[in-house]
């Protein structure tokens, strides 16, 4: 479903091309297609009404630049509104004032407070903050214990919380602990509750007026449906968040909650959940967001951590290659060692929506560990001459190399095949002159 | 379970869900007012209520569509037979998935429980040991989720708690190890049945999927045919990620039964309409509150009726 939304987006928008001018007639299909990508996306149907008028309003009439088919110019305005209304700039938590600083975490059941908890500890002790975990969930089973066990891994201290005390009591307690020993930042773990049992909001009020916390945080699931509307609504209307941090991002859930909760509470989403270790939280980019809730892939993630691998005097030497059309085996050996060293493929890809439900057709497009192995052990059985020159390659040396790399002849000739798809991509690339291309471009083997 | 009466169970659900209603309702101007002629107002609100439900725009035009044809047709004459028309839709889409769960021969009827990451899986455990035993069968739990910190503390707990017996084994060691233990014990001990927790788990990490299909592999070494039952638990607060969910572990561990968890709050559990459409497994079980009786076998027309 989500892999289809994209195509037929591309569908309508070619409706688009070729017109000079984005007009009420020729984009009324197009307008319907984003309505339909934010409601697969889970984004509040009431959100999506606002959100469809404003757009249109903007790109009626509307000038296309001299640069930009109209089809393109609609997707810049739809997703320039987009980024707009999911965030402008990403926002930090605010600490600046006098120790200890209170942080409240809430949320739902199974939004991931207590994970978040830890996450966002690790995360302000590298910025030399000197945090305190307090567990404040006496309801659930073995609550407290986790996030003990979550600051043991970290080496962050837990207030040691009493299962039977009340829960405003501890908070109260635990912040006036950490003032005498020193912590400067408390975290406080709340229960996770429904957001209409008006007993336990209750508590979080009281939690709110006994520690006033510079900072009260909705934990909210980035698989939350049309309800999430409704739940941060509720949270804000009672406690006034400050923030909220979007957790299971790396899931293929589009996330359009993020836009819903944006709406209706105005707060900023302060960082995103990326992963199970502890130190996948991230600050949150409103524009990566957008592309992400339309269903476009959070490209530039993938980008970037494709980037973080490469350094430039690197990247600088492959594309002025590239441009020469000079790309060899040893280039491509640079290029498969450096896909190694982006991690896990899974974990990139993953974050494209509509990969989830092709993990099967992926094991075979992501390299997989051994097979990158004896790739680069078939490159380092060839001498300098024949890396730079693929040509020289003839029958007896193929055999060499199999037999100096343990390999066989039959997977020399896969590797050349492949080497030689490398190139043929390359130079297409190189013609189209793409400077960002060349340099963002692992070449899977 | 037996300490609350079906009646007081149907009225929970109809609380969990009341806000639904109201809010249908209340989109639905014209049948809130009462009963009204049916108008192309009406439906259109009808199908904006339906998305608002998480149905999904797709199902829920699908479901208008019909209403739409029906009301030509002339046989929708006010909003009260709307209403019913779509409660009778639902009801009949789901009525075929509504099968219980049945613990029978040979034992150990083995029941492994997978779902992604604060679904509920544990809680959800613990609430069907205590049903199972209220049955009358001897239960053993499986701490099989090994990753999250505690998660083996809380099972216990509901072990303690359902007076199940319980196998675990330390904290990050092999899942699989912990099913294939507690098949074993079940085996000789003689419960009827053993419910195996799993560590949440995105449906995108092909790594822990594939964990997954060697959970089940291992079981069924131990046991011929077990898994018995391949237990899905879906958040009903999720919106359409949760047909990726379904289709990805169906896939991967193949999955026969479904419970929708948190039927409690405002969240309408839509979704569960368009799941049962990718994949064929019954829903099992439905979720409505946080206390050990507040799950029980789904009955597709209260929850229609509960819905609308």
């Amino acid at each position: 479903m989500f892999e289809n939304l994209t195509e037929k987006f591309q569908d309508v928008l070619k409706t688009l091309r070729g017109q000079g001018r984005i007009s009420e007639g020729n984009i009324e299909a197009a307008v319907r297609e984003v309505r339909l990508a934010l409601l697969e996306a889970d984004v509040n149907y009431n959100v999506v009404k606002d959100f469809t008028a404003a757009v249109k309003e903007k790109a009626l009439g509307a000038e296309v630049l001299a640069s930009l088919t109209p089809d393109q110019h609609f997707i810049k305005i739809v997703h320039a509104e987009l980024a707009k209304m999911v965030g402008g700039e990403a926002q930090d938590l605010d600490l600046a004032r006098r120790p200890p600083v209170p942080l409240m975490l809430v949320g739902l059941q199974g939004s991931g407070k207590t994970t978040t908890c830890g996450k966002l500890a690790l995360l302000l002790q590298k910025r030399k903050r000197r945090p305190f975990l307090v567990p404040a969930d006496v309801y659930r089973p073995a609550a407290i214990e986790q996030l003990k066990v979550l600051g043991g891994q970290i080496g962050i201290p837990v207030y040691d919380s009493d299962p039977g005390a009340d829960p405003v009591d501890i908070c109260r307690e635990a912040v006036r602990h950490a003032d005498l020993n020193g912590f400067d930042t408390v975290l406080l773990d709340t229960a996770g509750r429904l957001h209409i049992d008006e007993e336990l909001m209750e508590e979080l009020r009281r939690i709110k007026a006994a520690v006033d916390p510079g900072d009260i945080l909705l934990v909210a699931d980035a698989m939350t449906g049309q309800d999430a509307v409704n739940v941060a609504r509720t949270f804000h209307q009672k406690l006034s968040l400050s923030g909220v941090i979007l957790t299971k991002m790396d899931g293929d859930a589009r996330g359009g909650a993020a836009l819903s909760i944006r709406a209706v509470t105005g707060a900023p989403i302060k960082f995103v959940g990326v992963g199970e270790k502890l130190d996948a939280l991230e600050p949150f980019h409103p524009d990566r967001m957008a592309s992400r809730i339309l269903g476009m892939g959070d490209i530039l993630t993938l980008v970037e951590k494709a980037q973080e691998t490469i350094d430039e005097k690197q990247a600088r030497d492959l594309e002025r290659k590239i441009r020469k059309s000079q790309f060899t085996l040893e280039d491509f050996r640079e290029q498969l060692l450096r896909v190694r060293k982006m991690g896990s493929m899974e974990d990139l890809l993953g974050m494209i929506p509509g990969m989830g439900g092709k993990l099967k057709e992926m094991k075979g497009a992501a390299p997989d560990e051994k097979e990158l192995k004896r790739t680069i052990a078939i490159i380092d059985s060839m001498t300098l001459e024949e890396r730079r020159n693929a040509k020289l390659l003839n029958g007896s040396r193929r055999k060499r190399i199999a037999l100096g790399s343990g390999t066989s002849v039959q997977e020399v000739n896969r590797l050349l095949k492949n080497f030689q798809q490398a190139e043929e991509m390359i130079k297409r690339l190189s013609k189209a002159g793409g400077r960002k291309a060349g340099r963002n471009l692992p070449f899977f083997g | 379970m037996r300490a609350k009466s079906n009646d007081s169970f149907l009225s929970r659900l109809k609380a969990g869900l009341s806000k639904t209603r109201e809010l249908l309702f209340m989109n639905v101007e014209a049948v809130a007012r009462g009963i009204g002629p049916v108008d192309e107002k009406v439906l259109s609100d009808l199908e904006e209520a339906l998305i608002l439900a998480d149905a999904g725009a797709p199902l829920a035009q699908e479901y208008v569509e019909a209403l739409r044809g029906k009301w030509r047709r002339g046989e929708l004459p006010d909003t009260e037979a709307l209403r019913s028309a779509l409660r009778g839709m639902i009801a009949k889409t789901l009525a075929p998935r509504m099968v219980p769960l049945e613990v029978r021969p040979p034992y150990p009827y083995v029941v492994l429980v997978i779902g992604v990451n604060g679904v509920g899986k544990t809680t959800t455990i613990g609430k069907i040991a205590h049903w199972l035993k209220e049955e009358g069968h001897p239960v053993l739990l499986a701490a099989g989720d090994t990753f999250r910190a505690a998660a083996i503390e809380q099972l216990k707990i509901w072990a303690e708690r359902t007076g199940a017996d319980f196998v675990q084994h330390k904290e990050r060691s092999d899942s699989s190890a912990v099913a294939f233990d507690a098949v074993r014990a079940g085996k000789a001990r003689g419960a009827h049945a053993v419910l195996i927790d799993t560590a949440g788990r995105l449906h995108t990490k092909s790594h822990l999927m594939e964990e997954m299909r060697k959970v089940v592999r291992v079981i069924g070494k131990e046991m011929p045919g077990a898994p018995h039952e391949v237990l899905l638990v879906l958040d009903a607060t999720s919106g359409r990620n949760a047909i990726a969910q379904a289709k990805t572990f169906q896939e991967v561990t193949g999955v026969t039964g479904l419970v929708l968890t948190k039927l409690d709050g405002t969240a309408k559990g839509g979704v569960v309409l368009s799941v049962t459409r990718e994949i064929g497994a019954p829903v099992r079980f439905i979720g409505v509150g946080e206390s050990v009786d507040d799950l029980r076998p789904f009955d597709a027309s209260a929850f229609a009726e509960a819905l609308f």
